[in-house]
């Protein structure tokens, strides 16, 4: 059968207008902002996904209010971590490729087949990778078949690893792991999930100076959606400052 | 050498544009419609899962008469061009305008050039966002696109339909009321039962992709 098929990147590839970089030899010594701690966790009726809102490029911080988490179709969202800039434009491809898929096949792709083509996605950055431009997303939606949350973790090399309980990655992934090793339970309600996602980029945020925790005063809070039967949603932004206030009052 | 029959300009075009009517004429119609919080779109289809109404993007719909492999194709070409707009600039540089525009020069073209015209007509119906007016475009297999006003038929008995649901003023009611509607005139003009619907919506209460695919059970409630 003809070219492109029904992937959006074969198509943005026969016209030519696929994202490349022209890059120098050797590695390349570029600050760009870094995009930090997201987490993800599993709960009785779906999936809760965190992230915080820095960007940081070497010591300063380059962006206080830029998002992480993303819807990345009606029942999925994706969060990233490494170099911001293609890292936003990643998560586009990645969403234009979804949607584009479901109105031509008139389908939507299985959980699992998002997955593995976000995995593919990310195989293809690694000549940027061994520049030190790193892009490592974190994945995670409904499973409609199975009607269960499901999370993916991926490696630099695109490898994706479906996680049974939860997931972190960027800088302040190790303490936000730490945190959700003993927090986490198997039969955690929503709140429960959400309040163990709050407290677990708040712990990250503590100890790694490249994640923004919660900043009542000036109004910053993290994103956190939830991804369940009803698909995706932003949770709100009452919610997140209680959920915040309360871990930060936990810690103090 | 022998040459070629010259074969009049008038006469090519009266050929071609009779074989592709008498294609469309076997087809079943379609019928887009203003209602007060969208536009409704509705076909006669006996099959669940060969659509002739399908999301394009956001805010636009397609609906295809004719043969199925034509009217897919461009389908297909206008979902790619969407899409590649959307990415390249921004998902509200999208219209329905540009799209139609791009049928009605794909139409045009293979109907001057091609063997065998398209046995299609195409309708591109666009919800309206901030005062901007619903559009309606119509596109016929040589080419013609019309812009038409709150109700837009397309296939066989599109002309008796369009005058009936028109009356003589148009005011956009309810959804449910407005598919009652709909199969009544269907029902009227065609003078039998009507061999299974296929319905969508462009809703106006969703905010970002509003095309919505209403089930059999919808549409059977509505009409009961």
């Amino acid at each position: 059968m003809e070219r492109p098929t029904s992937s959006f990147t074969d198509l943005l590839e026969s016209l030519g207008l696929e994202p490349k970089w022209n890059l120098p030899e050797g590695r390349g010594t570029l600050e760009v902002p870094i995009a930090t701690t997201v987490l993800a966790l599993t709960f009785v009726d779906g999936v809760v996904m965190v992230g915080d809102r820095q960007a940081t490029e070497g010591h300063l911080v380059a962006h206080r209010l830029i998002r992480k988490v993303f819807e990345a179709d009606r029942f999925s969202a994706v969060a990233i971590s490494g170099t911001a800039g293609i890292a936003v434009d990643l998560v586009r491809l990645f969403q234009t490729e979804l949607e584009h898929y479901e109105k031509l096949e008139g389908t939507r792709l299985s959980l699992e087949g998002k997955a593995t083509y976000l995995g593919r996605m990310v195989r293809q950055q690694l000549p940027l990778a061994f520049q030190g431009l790193v892009v490592i997303p974190l994945f995670a939606g409904y499973d409609e078949s199975d009607k269960v949350g499901r999370l993916y973790t991926y490696d630099v090399v695109g490898g994706r690893y479906e996680e049974r309980e939860y997931g972190a990655t960027g800088s302040g992934a190790r303490d936000a792991k730490a945190y959700l090793r003993s927090a986490y339970r198997a039969d955690l309600d929503e709140s429960g999930a959400l309040e163990a996602g709050v407290r677990a980029l708040v712990a990250a945020a503590e100890v790694d100076t490249a994640t923004g925790g919660p900043d009542l005063a000036r109004g910053i809070l993290p994103n956190v959606v939830t991804v369940t039967e009803r698909g995706f949603e932003n949770v709100d932004e009452e919610v997140v400052r209680d959920l915040a206030s309360a871990a930060l009052e936990v810690i103090r | 050498m022998s040459l070629p029959f010259y074969v009049p300009p008038e006469q090519l075009v009266k050929d071609r544009a009779e074989f592709a009517r008498k294609g469309i004429a076997r087809g079943r119609s379609i019928v887009a419609i203003e209602y007060d919080q969208g536009i409704l779109i509705l076909a006669e289809n006996p099959s669940d899962t060969l659509h002739k109404i399908s999301e394009i993007y956001d805010r636009v719909a397609f609906a295809g008469v004719g043969k199925f492999n034509e009217f897919e194709s461009l389908r297909v070409a206008g979902t790619r061009n969407a899409d590649l707009r959307g990415y390249l600039y921004s998902r509200s540089d999208v219209n329905a305008k540009t799209l139609a525009n791009a049928f009605s020069q794909t139409l045009g073209n293979i109907f001057t050039h091609e063997v065998k015209p398209f046995e299609v007509e195409i309708l591109v119906a666009e919800l309206g966002i901030n005062d901007v007016p619903n559009h309606l475009y119509r596109v016929t297999y040589d080419g013609t696109l019309s812009d038409e006003r709150s109700v837009c038929a397309i296939g066989g008995q599109s002309e008796a339909l369009d005058e009936l649901l028109r009356g003589a003023s148009f005011t956009p009611k309810p959804l449910e009321t407005t598919i009652r509607r709909v199969a009544e005139v269907f029902g009227q003009v065609l003078d039998r039962d009507i061999d299974g619907w296929e319905a969508a919506v462009l809703d106006g209460t969703e905010s970002r992709r509003t095309f919505r695919r209403l089930s059999d059970a919808d549409v059977a409630a509505a009409l009961s």
